[in-house]
């Protein structure tokens, strides 16, 4: 019954949205090199939180986030080869949020990749996720682009088990600043698997990651932070071209260590303030980003969004798809050898709503 | 302009000078550890006010957007909040929060559980500069 409600609102949705235009279709076709067999997009969403209220209610909001960006990505044309799902479909993990994301991203057209965010795990770490999706780290090839997902949400043993039930647990998680949170990290077991992964991959073959959250360390007190991001970072260093792209931050990140490219997502619910704007603590932003603009609340989407993302250069370049804002695009920019905003890089260039406080 | 000292201020001070109760002497140490004291516990329930425990009627709470009251700018207002189309102070826009996001009804003004929840964002806002009607 919902399901056929979900379908009707992502047609009326679609049309409306066709009718007016706002989807940068040329920009898509752009980034598909007639020539190059090579060249594909794929698009890229994360972030949605469904809430369960109670019974058959779940927060209106954050579903609409979700049914809208599906609804943009459905009108993407050429088609994007698949999609990725960042992680955190769920809030507190509950299997009631689990199967009412899924629902609604069944109405995705194309296969979905998923990434699992630590809102879908730590109720029961993460049982009933892999009962739907499957595993939680693996990797294929596409078009001479090696893609490797990891769940980089994991914690230390003793965190797992010092609460009093999984409820308990995944509250505590699921709270950002909790002064008692746990960094993420990969893990051992998972860093072993990787490594024997890259073993049999051509260093001169794209290679892009996927993690929920960044692997790099941004700040710790929200958890924008991967624990062992180095010991990954050093897993990845052989490769020519390495691109990183994570979910978690709800805000547009960017950054180049080295080889490796790292691109954030916007997340369907609600965006995150940068952690700069937090003034009891230090934290380490990319000095490479240009940071979104300031959101407008009384818009309810605001600050945030999906993204697509063509891998022409054999880098990704990330066209960021922002409801009730200006689209952004961060393409990696081969003279610099970094990714750059192609319009607001230049520090003149900047408009007011980038500046945070 | 005229300010009228109320009648009930005066009869409250002599008053305390009859009962023999401190009046605007200089203030002691304890006099000092009891006002921190008292902030700091209204910053303490502002805090689980903001962390879910407030009563919001679809669960989603303050934090979820504002980890440690990020974002709030507490030191800009009163300031002219285009969406309201008048200059507003601090509390209202904690209102439009509880009635939109949270789709929960709004507080008292001065109900103890926006002074607490103010208390909560102004403390971990501290050191910050006033800047009184800045967008």
């Amino acid at each position: 019954m919902s399901k056929s409600i979900n379908r009707r609102e992502f047609l009326k949705r679609g049309s409306a949205l066709l009718a007016a235009g706002s989807l940068p279709l040329s920009l898509v076709e752009v980034a598909f090199g007639k020539n190059d067999p090579e060249n594909f997009t794929f698009a890229y969403l994360s972030d949605s939180h469904i809430t369960h209220i109670k019974g058959k209610e779940f927060v209106r909001n954050w579903d609409r986030g979700l049914i809208r960006a599906i609804a943009e990505t459905n009108l993407l044309d050429p088609r994007p080869d698949f999609v990725f799902y960042g992680g955190d479909i769920a809030q507190l993990g509950k299997p009631e949020e689990i199967d009412h994301g899924l629902e609604i991203l069944s109405g995705l057209r194309g296969d979905v990749h998923y990434v699992m965010g630590e809102h879908d795990y730590y109720l029961d770490l993460g049982d009933y996720w892999r009962k739907q999706l499957g595993p939680d780290h693996y990797s294929f090839d596409h078009k001479g682009v090696h893609f490797v997902v990891l769940n980089s949400i994991l914690t230390y043993d003793d965190w797992v088990n010092k609460w009093g039930g999984p409820m308990e647990r995944m509250q505590q998680m699921a709270r950002l600043d909790n002064p008692q949170g746990s960094p993420f990290m990969v893990g051992e077991a998972q860093r072993q698997w990787l490594k024997q992964d890259l073993e049999k991959v051509d260093k001169n073959t794209p290679v892009v990651v996927l993690s929920h959250s960044p692997l790099q360390k941004i700040y710790k007190g929200w958890n924008f932070w991967t624990d062992d991001a180095e010991q990954v970072q050093a897993l990845l260093k052989p490769f020519r071209k390495v691109s990183v792209l994570y979910g978690h931050v709800h805000q547009i990140q960017y950054n180049q260590i080295g080889n490796i490219s790292f691109n954030s997502a916007m997340a369907t619910a609600w965006p995150w303030p940068y952690p700069s704007s937090y003034k009891q603590a230090a934290s380490y932003l990319p000095k490479l980003t240009v940071e979104m603009n300031r959101a407008d609340p009384f818009f309810e989407r605001d600050a945030t969004g999906w993204q697509f993302i063509n891998m022409h250069t054999g880098n990704v370049d990330v066209h960021y798809l922002l409801p009730d804002n200006q689209n952004r695009v961060v393409a990696f920019d081969r003279k610099a050898g970094h990714p750059a905003d192609t319009k607001f890089q230049p520090v003149a260039d900047r408009i007011p709503p980038q500046t945070h406080y | 302009m005229k300010i009228k000292t109320p009648t009930c201020l005066l009869l409250a001070a002599s008053t305390a000078v009859l009962a023999g109760v401190a009046s605007a002497d200089p203030f002691t140490q304890a006099d000092l550890e009891r006002w921190k004291a008292e902030y700091m516990a209204s910053v303490e329930k502002g805090e689980k006010l903001f962390h879910g425990g407030l009563k919001s009627k679809n669960t989603v709470s303050c934090d979820q957007c504002h980890p440690n009251a990020t974002n709030i700018h507490p030191e800009t207002y009163p300031k002219f909040q285009q969406q309201l189309g008048k200059v507003a102070v601090l509390g209202e826009m904690i209102n439009w929060c509880i009635m939109n996001p949270l789709e929960s009804d709004p507080l008292a003004l001065d109900a103890a559980d926006m002074v607490d929840l103010q208390s909560y964002i102004h403390w971990e806002r501290r050191g910050v500069p006033l800047a009184p009607g800045k967008h």
